[in-house]
């Protein structure tokens, strides 16, 4: 495997042997063959054990890539891994002994009953016959399965087939547990029992990452989330620190409507520059960002496959430019100490410069808030 | 239902840890290998007929048929025997590996489970290869009952080589298997069916199936052509090994066949050349 060597030698003598780390991850660089740009781009994290860490990030930031690294599917360009105190590059035996993974899209054995999905499982890991068979009936019937498992799975709906790849991966009894986009087109309900299974098992010492794009969600499960955008991290911290990243905590939202005579064509973008110059001449403004829908384009060229990324999915479109009465419609994010004072001067500014102000609101401090002020677009 | 830990704390997993990679690696290999028997085993009826429809047809027409409106001689069937043993023998083994690697790495992604077992990813195609020319086999000795109950008294196969027959066609098993696994990893879901017409057509009909190699030689062009089907090596030797000498004006005639040093090797460097390059191949695919 292809790794920088000087790092390696200079840690293959001793495992740290302070703080417990489950994944440390430095300089990871992923290319794929012929791709332009690196899918993963120089990223470093790491997640302590017992922790729930959350990788965010629009479709196409890097985040099933770098699972795929970290489970043995996609070969690092260049970069450090250690999984349970274990170097990826000469451990991958022992390290798909103590990992377990549910992917994005299903990939059960369509030609086994779903009791023999996990024992079959768990014999591929070692797991004696009596054991895997009591761990399989148990495991069945605490994730709502029992009555159905003799079943095969080509009937199975999405959430249940998201739980019978949850209850496969405890088989073995891993120590880490990948969850790529887990709760993705599953309906409310199913979410959150996936909710619920996921802080279960974290309370009894898993540890677990998972990817999302779910900004609710890495709020809600993961303790410490890194946000990734175009291969790299953007951030990394707990949900609470990551939102004090704002200014004041708190942002103002304007949609405005450029005045009628520029409504359309090339002058649309001389009126979004005016609004934009408006907006940050206000006193105590830091940042002013026109928002743009994420446009799902993955960076590079992924092979087929789980591992490839870029499994689109997109969110409801928002910016519904095509709408005759949205035409001309911008939405402007404003950042400052303390935005509540500015709302009647924004509102008063947008006017100034001949626009209609549409809606205006104070947002919150939330993940997504959080991640558009960083890039200025919205994650879906 | 929150009362219950969902992740036990298992001793037996626990052990299964601490097992040396080498035992760990055969549990492994042979856990996956118990999960095609499972598999196979279950739909088994749906196997047979679809490995065994196409030589059932095939002794019908060429052995049964055509001798009988006398456009084939007498003899005919007995040369045409081994040829449909190894055809059989070798699509059935391909087909095993083949088809469903195309569908697995093409979207299905079943393997990945296996994937993930604690032992080197070269198992996991050896494996499959391996269950391949079992069934392979399985295909190849079901067709001898069955040619002996269509061919009737036209049914003749020399029992003296027996050793020499069940090594032959294993070879051929595990010729047909490796091939298999090299057109697992090539080929994508939607070329299957140019899979069929470009490449099982013309090695069946290049294959000696129909024909003894030895009686090219009066089309000296196209018996060059068929030393390059693996399939005739595969012909060649099932036919040395099943072919009974016939009497022909008081004396005793064998069948002039391929060298079997020749078909030995053929078959050999086939077997060891697809099977590096199908792993080599194999490993790409399922590492990005």
């Amino acid at each position: 495997m292809a790794t920088t060597s000087s790092l390696m030698s200079a840690n293959t003598s001793q495992a740290p042997a302070s703080p417990p780390l489950a994944i440390e991850v430095r300089d990871l660089v992923k290319r794929y063959a012929r791709a332009t740009s690196n899918a993963v781009d120089d990223v470093s994290f790491h997640v302590g054990r017992g922790e729930i860490f959350g990788l965010l990030g629009p479709n196409g930031a890097g985040k099933t890539t770098t699972i795929g690294v970290l489970t043995t599917f996609v070969r690092p360009t260049s970069g450090y891994i250690r999984v349970m105190g274990e170097q990826l590059s000469r451990g991958a035996q022992s390290i798909k002994q103590r990992i377990a993974v549910v992917p994005q899209v299903s990939n059960l054995d369509r030609s086994l009953k779903v009791r023999e999905i996990l024992t079959f499982h768990a014999a591929y890991h070692g797991v004696p016959r009596r054991e895997r068979e009591q761990r399989a009936d148990a495991l069945l019937d605490q994730l709502g399965l029992g009555d159905r498992k003799n079943e095969k799975v080509t009937a199975y709906s999405g959430g249940m087939v998201q739980r019978i790849m949850i209850a496969r991966a405890l088989m073995h009894a891993p120590d880490i547990l990948f969850l790529d986009e887990p709760t993705n087109n599953l309906d409310p309900q199913s979410r959150l029992f996936l909710w619920e299974r996921i802080r279960e098992l974290n309370a009894e010492g898993l540890t677990i990452l998972l990817t999302t794009h779910d900004m609710e969600e890495a709020d809600q499960l993961c303790q410490r989330i890194a946000i990734m955008d175009h291969g790299k991290v953007l951030v990394n911290d707990t949900p609470e620190q990551l939102k004090k990243i704002i200014p004041g905590g708190t942002a103002l939202e304007l949609r405005v409507r450029a005045a009628e005579g520029v409504a359309a064509g090339a002058a649309a973008a001389d009126s979004t520059d005016r609004v934009l110059a408006a907006l940050r001449a206000l006193p105590g403004v830091t940042q002013v960002d026109e928002l743009h829908a994420s446009v799902e384009a993955p960076s590079s060229p992924a092979p087929a496959g789980p591992w490839g990324g870029g499994a689109g999915s997109g969110g409801s479109g928002e910016s519904g430019g095509d709408l005759p009465d949205e035409r001309g419609v911008a939405t402007y994010r404003l950042y400052a100490e303390d935005v509540s004072a500015l709302i009647g001067a924004a509102a008063q500014a947008a006017l100034a410069v001949g626009a209609e102000v549409r809606d205006l609101r104070v947002q919150r401090p939330s993940l997504e808030n959080v991640f558009i002020y960083l890039t200025g677009r919205n994650l879906r | 239902m929150a009362t219950t830990t969902i992740t036990p704390r298992s001793a037996g997993a626990a052990s299964a840890r601490r097992a040396s990679g080498f035992g760990l690696a055969l549990t492994a290999f042979f856990a996956i290998l118990r999960r095609d028997v499972v598999v196979t085993q279950r739909e088994f009826i749906a196997f047979l007929m679809q490995v065994l429809i196409q030589p059932l047809f095939f002794l019908f027409i060429f052995g049964k048929v055509l001798p009988q409106i006398g456009l084939a001689s007498d003899g005919f069937s007995a040369l045409l025997l081994p040829g449909i043993v190894s055809l059989t023998t070798m699509l059935a083994a391909m087909q095993g590996v083949a088809l469903p690697l195309v569908l697995d790495l093409g979207y299905a992604r079943e393997i990945d489970d296996r994937l993930l077992a604690p032992m080197p990813r070269l198992l996991v195609a050896l494996e499959k290869t391996l269950f391949a020319a079992l069934r392979g086999v399985i295909a190849g000795a079901v067709i001898f009952p069955l040619a002996w109950w269509i061919l009737g008294s036209q049914y003749s196969v020399r029992t003296d080589q027996i050793p020499a027959l069940i090594g032959l066609l294993i070879l051929t098993a595990l010729m047909g298997a490796t091939l298999g696994l090299v057109l697992g990893v090539l080929v994508k879901p939607e070329q299957i069916g140019l899979m069929f017409s470009l490449i099982m057509t013309p090695l069946l009909f290049t294959g000696c199936t129909f024909f003894p190699w030895s009686g090219l030689s009066s089309i000296k062009w196209f018996q060059i052509v068929t030393l390059f089907s693996p399939l005739t090596y595969a012909s060649e030797g099932l036919r040395y090994a099943m072919t009974p000498a016939v009497q022909i004006a008081g004396h005793t005639v064998t069948l002039a066949t391929l060298d079997m040093r020749w078909v030995l090797l053929a078959l050999v460097v086939s077997i060891i050349g697809f099977f590096f390059l199908g792993a080599w191949k194999f490993i790409r695919r399922v590492v990005s």
